[in-house]
């Protein structure tokens, strides 16, 4: 299960309204416990990938590191990312899961049509190896969160 | 010199978020992490030894891939490295 508060689910589907057409990208943080991944915020990225932002994203490690840096300061892990898909349903394509590989995180995708936030649903990215990972649909709990949980 | 180990790898280093190594290169410091941490090997590396094509490790700020000397590079105990899995996908 991932659980967020209501600002940080609708910054996340904002963020992919902000880029349409193009794919937005960004970071959550927050920690896990239980089989739960709680998020206490999200971190905007760039999507380096300007050769097709439409339909690729991808974050510069650069920037992850530094976003992993100021995650640790506040005490927080990296436990998901999200992105957006223009025009296209909020399922995770070949693409995303060959280009999956942070174990035990959540990829929340949202649908953008026309520009306006559609769904938005999460995937657990389950297993142990690379050989046997596999996504599996993991249901989004919006709900008030106390800042410090984590 | 400090590791820093990100959350999937975390539960091959007995849950630690970042590992502590005694070495003079980026692959001195790499080598001592597998082999205090047999487990994260597989992880990291393919089976022809080479690291991942989806795993960066960054010196401080900079890509190692980067780097003139590589894995050679002298590090010092002020050092970090931060091993980092790639972030990429899209709708097609």
């Amino acid at each position: 299960m991932l659980k967020l508060s209501e600002s940080v689910y609708n910054a996340l589907r904002e963020h992919g309204e902000e880029t349409y057409p193009h794919e937005c990208c960004g970071v959550l943080l927050g920690c896990s416990h239980d089989g739960v991944n709680e998020v206490e915020d999200a971190v905007r990225a760039g999507n380096t990938r300007t050769d097709s932002a439409h339909n690729r994203y991808h974050i510069a490690p650069q920037e992850l590191v530094k976003i992993q840096r100021q995650a640790r300061e506040r005490g927080l892990d990296i436990v998901g990312f999200y992105h957006s898909h223009p025009d296209h349903p909020a399922q995770w394509s070949k693409t995303d899961f060959a280009e999956a590989h942070w174990l035990g995180c959540s990829y929340v995708i949202t649908a953008v049509e026309k520009g306006v936030a559609q769904q938005t649903n999460s995937f657990l990215l389950t297993g142990t190896t690379e050989e046997d990972k596999s996504f599996e649909d993991e249901t989004i709990q919006v709900e008030e969160l106390v800042a410090g949980r984590c | 010199m400090k590791i820093f180990i990100p959350t999937p790898l975390r539960a091959y280093v007995d849950k630690q978020d970042a590992v502590q190594v005694n070495a003079q290169t980026v692959g001195q410091a790499l080598d001592a992490l597998t082999v205090q941490h047999p487990d994260l090997k597989k992880h990291l590396y393919s089976d022809e030894g080479k690291l991942r094509a989806f795993v960066n490790v960054y010196l401080n700020d900079e890509d190692v891939r980067y780097l003139p000397e590589k894995e050679a590079t002298t590090v010092t105990e002020a050092d970090s490295l931060s091993i980092i899995p790639s972030i990429a996908g899209g709708w097609d």
